[in-house]
């Protein structure tokens, strides 16, 4: 791959900067595994959006289950004549269509505790770094008290007090994201503000706010929208843990650590398929989410990028 | 060193303070225990009695320095469910969870440090290239799922290991322990597979970007020049240099093991302080529940003071001051 310096010297004056979808090609140019997973995510995605419209079965509508399709395996033909790819659970429910259903949900929760927690995050390390004093030693002591605790055993801890739902699921997952943010955003905006646009600005006589989002934001944001798929497949694994575990999301609303569960009381008799789908379908997840992660990390390093 | 210690001794006190505080405040005070304790047929009367019983009705500062007095005097309250003393409860399944946690250790470091050195030195083999995809998914598959096909492969299809339960013990100095007992160390099994996957991925990338990072340094290069043989290369000068991150790592992350053995506890059905709280969250057995996070609290200042401190033991370019 060309650097930066060369590509300059040898293009022509007329010719236009690189478009910013031309640069995304290039990030994953070469990379099978990276482009693969970029298209599993899409996959995934495009699934949880329209699951109402593709799912053969609405799982939510009780009147639509027959109790005479319990537990039957993968490829069994239903009472109603159709055919269920992954197999049906106890109450005759196929799996495949509480996969599709669970998706929504997980995808859902992650995505949702990710961005909030992350905007939290950096907005209290751009503060950290352009207050100094002792705003910055409270959110930073802040971050080192919440980063030396296991994330599992916080969310466990506030699921506790605050009892269980979807949106204490996801209040669980926020305080889980934002510390590793603004810890980033501060070391970045550090460096930031020793140079003179940030001086420059300052005379001009504008705010702290407008300083803040205007100049240190864009310019210090890089580094977190690398981790930010991370977080999010780091999310979707610990949603689905703690449904797992009973305290996440309720019965009413399944997401697939919950399918997992379900199916866990019926693994010891043999009966592996109502478990072990859904798990599929979360590890192609986070697999497809951490191999594409994996990939701008490493263009997002200097160093590897020149040895690409 | 010595003011190191006395000031991290100090930071320290001060961060198990404010747990304990918000720990305190969480769980005694956003959630009402008389609440949680009362019947349905409970009257307004019976219902300031048990207030007062509990001590809840006292102003909130005097509830917390009552608590704190009697945590530091080992008094955790008494278990609602058990209806024991609470410290004792945790003591007695620590052995347990310790237990499979070490082996978890010991397994992945056997396996994942061979396998970071490996791909370290052999970096363009397509070997080298299968471990680092294996370790990618190690990483993305779900502690939980793992231990679930770990007793659908070992339990229900070869049937070759049990599925849950600690086995016989045997007891040494009064501890129990499955170490040293057949039928115990084949329950351990599993649940110890289950919990070293995650650190078998972790060595191998430790110990590849160490031994990568190693390897290009000018006392490796002088080494070879000077035609020392390549196991003792890689035994004398690799390996102890090295060592250093990992064993800190190690000693770091002893704490998200023990946090992870809560999920490969209630799993495995294995009888330590993982379950327990699990156990104490579902019955709203509140004095387990913070009993066990204050001393995880307390475990985890100590680790990090401990790591801390090895660190400037074992690198000598490290000086606190």
């Amino acid at each position: 791959m060309e650097t930066a310096v060369e590509q300059t010297m040898t293009s022509r004056p007329d010719k236009p900067e690189p478009t910013k979808w031309k640069r995304a090609k290039k990030v994953f140019k070469g990379h099978p595994m990276a482009i693969a997973g970029l298209i599993g995510v899409t996959l995934f995605i495009l699934t949880a959006i329209f699951a109402p419209l593709i799912a053969p079965q609405n799982p939510y509508d009780l009147a639509k289950l027959d109790i005479l399709d319990g537990l039957l395996p993968p490829g069994s033909r239903l009472y109603d004549g159709t055919y269920s790819v992954m197999g049906t659970d106890a109450l005759g429910r196929d799996i495949l269509s509480g996969v599709m259903y669970g998706l929504r949900i997980s995808l859902f929760v992650a995505f949702t505790a990710v961005l909030v927690g992350s905007s939290i995050g950096v907005l209290l390390g751009l503060l950290a770094a352009l207050r100094g004093g002792w705003v910055e030693t409270i959110i930073m002591r802040a971050v080192d008290l919440k980063i030396s605790f296991p994330g599992i055993l916080l969310a466990l801890m506030l699921l506790a007090i605050f009892g269980t739902g979807v949106d204490k699921v996801i209040y669980a997952l926020i305080i889980g994201a934002w510390a590793s943010k603004a810890r980033l955003v501060r070391a970045v905006a550090l460096s930031e503000m020793k140079k003179e646009y940030i001086d420059a600005a300052r005379l001009a006589g504008l705010s702290d706010f407008r300083i803040m989002t205007r100049f240190l934001l864009p310019n210090s944001i890089s580094p977190v929208l690398v981790v930010l798929p991370m977080s999010i497949s780091g999310a979707i694994g610990a949603e689905a843990t703690l449904s797992f575990l009973g305290v996440g999301v309720p019965i009413t609303e399944p997401s697939l650590g919950l399918l997992i569960a379900n199916g866990n009381d019926y693994l010891l008799s043999g009966k592996w398929w109502i478990s072990i789908f859904p798990g599929l379908v979360l590890v192609a997840m986070v697999l497809c989410i951490n191999v594409v992660s994996d990939r701008l990390r490493d263009h997002s390093n200097p160093y590897l990028r020149a040895k690409d | 060193m010595l003011s190191f210690v006395l000031r991290r001794l100090g930071q320290s006190s001060v961060l198990v303070l404010i747990m304990s505080i918000l720990v305190f405040v969480g769980m005694y005070v956003v959630s009402d225990p008389v609440a949680v304790l009362a019947s349905d047929d409970f009257t307004e009367e019976d219902r300031i009695a048990l207030a007062s019983e509990l001590g809840v009705d006292r102003p909130l500062i005097v509830q917390y320095f009552s608590f704190l007095s009697n945590v530091v005097r080992g008094d955790f309250g008494t278990s609602f469910v058990y209806n024991e003393p609470v410290l004792p409860l945790i003591v007695e399944r620590l052995p347990a969870t310790l237990e499979v946690a070490f082996l978890a250790i010991a397994i992945g470091l056997c396996i994942g440090v061979p396998l970071g050195i490996y791909s370290g030195l052999n970096r363009k083999k397509k070997t080298t290239k299968t471990i680092s995809l294996l370790t990618t998914v190690g990483y993305s598959i779900p502690n939980f799922w793992q231990a679930l096909l770990l007793i659908l492969v070992f339990a229900v299809w070869l049937k070759v290991l049990p599925a849950s339960g600690r086995g016989d013990t045997t007891t040494l100095f009064g501890i129990e322990l499955s170490f040293f007992n057949l039928d115990g160390l084949r329950h351990m099994l599993l649940p110890a597979i289950n919990l070293a996957i995650y650190k078998i991925c972790m060595q191998t990338r430790l110990a590849r970007s160490g031994t990568q990072e190693v390897m290009f340094q000018d006392y490796m290069t002088f080494a070879r020049a000077k035609g020392i043989p390549r196991p003792r290369l890689i035994r004398r000068h690799l390996m102890r240099n090295i060592l250093i991150p990992i064993v800190t790592i190690t000693g770091l992350e002893l704490g998200g093991l023990i946090a992870f053995s809560t999920v490969t506890e209630t799993v495995f059905n294995w009888p330590g302080i993982g379950k327990l709280l699990l156990d104490s969250i579902h019955n709203a057995d509140r004095p387990v529940v913070v009993a066990y996070l204050i001393l995880i609290v307390m475990m985890f200042v100590v680790i990090n003071f401990v790591v801390d401190v090895l660190y400037a033991l074992l690198d000598p370019r490290i000086r606190y001051t």
